[in-house]
């Protein structure tokens, strides 16, 4: 311990924290800007220096704390260099704020307001650049970028990917893919991680909610909407509520005032998923078929095997998610048994992600003609600023169930959400299934939780199964190798591109932290455990649907329906 | 006046002759060195209190130490010769006069930390440089004092040469380390120093050329009697480049102690064609300007002497057009990773040419003087903070000047 002072208040500190640290816990606030929890501190933005008592001016996030060091975080002289730092980077930048999307959430934004900036002594040297937005998911706009640096560590940390980087030096310093080329052209997953810890609005999600608008406008339009399981568990923190809420019902609700026909729940098509993922899984393991099987239902990762492992194609489940099946499924059943022509029914979905977007804009993914079977995904963000916009209070909404076919559903999709949550959704079933007994625990409780890769084994049919769980595409690239080598020992292995799973999606509210990830982890369990199913075979409304219109699964219909294939890219 | 010891062999030795330089007890040190236990090799090195020579003046035995008590055993030796600073062309002196002098003290470094690898970065426009380097490293190699089981004292060291792209930021010396790892030049938040975590983060000793090329020389006199040479805060000699409007220009190696005075009167042998000296500039484009009155200080490392670099500029010199040069070329050479540099150096460019073109205001002068304090103060390394120390001692020594230069209608609005 080490004992110090910040603005002559005597703290105790362990050592090797930062003064940024301590100062936070000790109630301090420091601004920050290229700051952000769970990534390297790479001290740039110079935005949190404070001064010691050497007079000399340190940077918060990276100075660790000393033993009888001073601090003060607000003398003038660091007031002043925080509005230069702050000027300098407002002078290169568009700050048409009130034209922008991050308008109000904006933290270079609310950092100009706290240092009480009301003009810049420097003139503006801002030129206009061109705006990316040539591909389905994320706009990449550098008129907006403060070269922080989050998305790129993101991309190349976290990912392992690698497509942003900082070209060129100086104040022509840009953060772009090679060459400034397209996103659409570069191996990116659309996976948004870089969006969501942008602060300002260099990186944002393709925003589609007027598009949205106006089918809601459009009375010859029946339009139906679908929410992830993710969305439930995030979607309160978008309006203010604390991290992990639920707010299932109030969601469904938000939904129908803003106009909605029917709001239905992908939960259901993941309870599908499990059924169809679940057998093709017995017929691979029975024919020592294409294994180990790897999960489908994330879009990102979809798009990293294709690009990186085109090879492990047919490791792949042939398995559409949970987002396209329900598409494929409104597109046919419902309409159908609604008597609805498919060209007037629209499918909205709900996402926490932003490749989803570029999922549904998948050239397979229309059963229908050419139409997309989901015709529009927006993100948790976006559904927020559809609620705000049409000035919903969403803390006084009644609490609402969703409707009928696509509503009732099981606890083993409400962890689909989840890191871990699709492997234990399988299991469930697949043991049950082959072993022909119930579970004594339904909880597979080590493939859950932040840990990048986590195993199970489980006994089929008389003999062990090994099962590996991945989050992050470079915990993904690291069970790929594996299986690329030979060398990996399961049968079944999930991969989720984002960090802890699609609660920590790309289109997940701003400030998403593995801290907050923890809290949405923990509501989703909760989902699960108090729901009166907790088995997608058990789930009364799959078994309707086998009878009613697919038969049995992995047959005729559910092939053309719910199956598919991937693309070797680049 | 002049005090040759690092420059001693400078023309007496072919510098691609290894055998030369063994004849004039080259590598003795490394004989000697290599049956000295590493500690007595720091304390001689703390005797003679020999700083860095590239500008920092870090004491070099602090690096050693530190090397030699890191856990991590993978080390780096690293030599940083990429002399970027105008102004400077001493270390390319000691490249191609005596290559070997430099190399020794690598060796002697290596032996001292037990690091296994060095790299010798250079500017890449030091192409003979380069080329001399490469001779003497193959020489050394041949002859046994690189490479395995050196001078049979059981330790293994080799060197690479590595150079850049041009990139002045490369001579910081974490951008220097970036650029050996193959990334783009930019440097890194201190802590941790490379003594901790320096290339491919481990740890690494990097000095100045000038700085390795004393140590054969401490060992060889003994630090005490290499103390005695200099003043009491920097010890030695030092090699200053004398450049600009001066009559004789080149590379001289003096005591510390000596003033700038003396030695452009004495050395540069005063203004030439016998115009007036305007101002001074030390340590490179980054350094302070002097008006001719505080020039009669020593070279010393308390006198901003950095690499030593001392420019000489006559009366026909303009101090604005000297700042917005300066200001132009840091502007260019800035890495763009922090924000006081990278958006900092363009405006001083442009409050520059406003006082250039006579339409700068007493206000552009106040943001100019604010960003600049700013910018020392807060850039994350060492470009930043020194890109404008120029301006800020200019306005000391030639305010006056500067103000003439503004316009002269801005308090006439209001009356």
């Amino acid at each position: 311990m080490v004992e110090l002072k910040i603005n002559n208040q005597t703290v105790q500190a362990e050592e090797g924290k930062t003064i940024l640290e301590v100062a936070r816990e000790n109630n301090i606030d420091i601004p920050t800007l290229c700051h952000y929890p769970d990534l390297h501190i790479h001290s740039e933005c110079r935005v949190c220096v404070v001064e010691d008592n050497w007079g000399n001016l340190v940077t918060a996030c990276s100075t660790t704390v000393r033993d009888g060091m001073e601090v003060k975080t607000n003398a003038p002289r660091v007031l002043e260099s925080r509005r230069v730092v702050t000027e300098l980077m407002l002078a290169n930048h568009d700050t048409n704020c009130t034209m922008c999307e991050k308008n109000l959430q904006c933290e270079l934004q609310r950092l100009a307001s706290n240092l009480g900036i009301q003009e810049n002594r420097f003139g503006s040297v801002w030129e206009k650049k061109e705006i990316d937005d040539h591909n389905p998911s994320v706009v990449r706009n550098p008129n907006r970028c403060v070269k922080c640096g989050r998305c790129i560590e993101v991309c190349k940390e976290v990912q392992g990917i690698n497509v942003i980087d900082y070209m060129n030096r100086s104040h022509e310093t840009s953060v772009e893919p090679t060459y400034g080329r397209y996103l659409s052209f570069e191996d990116c997953t659309f996976c948004g991680q870089c969006s969501s810890v942008c602060p300002v609005a260099a990186i944002t999600e393709k925003d589609e909610t007027d598009k949205v608008w106006e089918v809601l406008h459009d009375e010859k339009k029946h339009v139906i909407v679908q929410v992830a399981p993710a969305v439930r568990v995030s979607l309160g923190e978008e309006m203010g509520q604390e991290p992990g809420s639920i707010v299932t019902e109030q969601m469904v609700a938000a939904l129908k005032k803003l106009g909605f026909d029917r709001v239905f729940d992908t939960d259901f098509t993941a309870d599908l998923t499990i059924i169809e993922e679940g057998h093709e899984l017995i017929e691979r393991v029975k024919e020592g078929n294409a294994l180990p099987m790897m999960t489908s239902c994330c879009p990102g990762w979809i798009s990293y095997v294709e690009q990186n492992y085109p090879d492990l194609i047919d490791n792949l489940s042939t398995c559409k998610s949970p987002q396209q099946m329900f598409g494929a499924l409104a597109k046919t059943y419902y309409a159908e048994k609604e008597g609805i022509n498919p060209e007037d029914l629209f499918v909205v979905s709900m996402m926490p992600c932003t490749a989803k977007k570029f999922e549904a804009a998948r050239e397979e993914m229309s059963v229908i003609g050419d139409d997309p079977d989901v015709d529009v995904v927006l993100t948790t963000r976006e559904l927020g600023r559809m609620i705000r916009q049409m000035g919903i209070e969403f803390d006084r909404l009644d609490k609402t169930p969703f409707d009928n076919p696509f509503g009732i559903t099981t606890g083993a999709a409400a962890i689909f959400g989840a890191t871990g949550g699709v492997m234990e959704a399988a299991l469930r079933t697949v043991s049950e299934v082959v072993n022909e007994k119930p579970l004594e625990k339904l909880d597979f409780e080590t493939v859950r939780g932040m840990n990048g890769i986590k195993e199970a084994e489980i006994e089929l049919g008389g003999n062990k199964v090994k099962v590996a769980v991945a989050h992050t595409l470079s915990q993904a690239r690291k069970v790929a190798e594996d299986v690329r080598k030979g060398k990996s020992e399961y049968a079944f292995i999930e991969v989720m591109a984002c960090p802890g799973g699609c609660i920590g999606g790309g289109g997940q509210p701003y400030g998403t932290t593995n801290a907050t990830r923890e809290e949405r982890i923990r509501s989703t369990y909760q989902v699960d455990s108090e729901m009166e199913f907790r088995k997608s075979h058990e789930n009364p409304a799959i078994d309707q649907l086998y009878k009613e219109y697919l038969e049995k699964p992995l047959g005729h219909r559910s092939h053309k329906l719910l199956h598919t294939h991937y693309i070797k890219r680049n | 006046m002049e005090k040759r010891i690092l420059t001693a062999r400078f023309g007496k030795i072919d510098p691609l002759s290894i055998d030369d330089y063994i004849k004039n007890g080259g590598y003795e040190a490394l004989e000697a060195a290599v049956k000295m236990e590493s500690d007595t090799i720091i304390d001689e090195i703390e005797t003679a209190k020999l700083r860095g020579r590239g500008g920092a003046a870090f004491p070099t035995f602090i690096k050693l130490k530190a090397l030699v008590g890191e856990k991590e055993k993978t080390r780096y030796i690293v030599c940083n010769a990429d002399e970027g600073e105008p102004g400077n062309f001493k270390d390319r002196h000691l490249m191609e006069n005596d290559p070997h002098q430099m190399i020794e003290g690598m060796i002697i470094s290596a032996y001292t930390t037990k690091a296994k690898k060095g790299y010798i970065y250079i500017r890449g426009e030091y192409d003979h440089s380069i080329a001399v380097v490469r001779e003497a490293l193959a020489q050394a190699r041949e002859k046994g004092y690189l490479g395995k089981n050196i001078l049979g004292a059981g330790f293994d060291f080799d060197i690479e040469i590595r150079s850049g792209a041009g990139a002045y930021v490369c001579g910081e010396e974490f951008a220097l380390i970036e650029s050996i790892e193959g990334k783009s030049g930019r440097s890194r938040p201190k802590p941790p120093f490379p003594t901790t975590a320096g290339v491919f983060m481990k740890p690494t000793m990097l000095n100045n050329v000038e700085t390795f090329a004393n140590i054969p020389h401490i060992l060889e006199m003994g630090g005490k009697a290499y103390a005695k040479i200099g003043t009491e805060s920097s010890k030695g000699t030092k090699l200053i480049s004398l450049s600009g409007n001066i009559a004789n220009r080149g590379v001289f190696e003096v005591p510390f102690g000596v003033s700038v005075k003396d030695a452009i009167a004495k050395l540069g042998r005063g203004v030439a064609d016998g115009r007036k000296l305007k101002m001074v500039q030390l340590s490179g484009a980054s350094g302070p300007i002097l008006p001719p009155e505080k020039i009669d200080v020593p070279i010393d490392f308390d006198h901003d002497i950095g690499a030593g670099a001392i420019i000489v500029m006559d009366e026909r010199t303009d101090v604005v057009d000297i700042l917005l040069r300066h200001a132009e070329f840091f502007e260019h050479e800035s890495c763009g990773k922090c924000t006081p540099c990278r958006e900092g150096n363009l405006h001083l460019v442009r409050l520059l040419r406003k006082v250039q073109a006579g339409s700068a205001t007493a206000d552009d002068l106040r943001v100019m003087e604010n960003l600049a304090d700013v910018m020392i103060n807060v850039s994350l390394c060492g470009l930043g903070q020194s890109a404008p120390i120029p301006l800020a001692t200019a306005l000391d020594g030639f305010g006056d000047q500067i103000r003439d230069r503004l316009a002269q209608t801005e308090t006439k609005e209001n009356a």
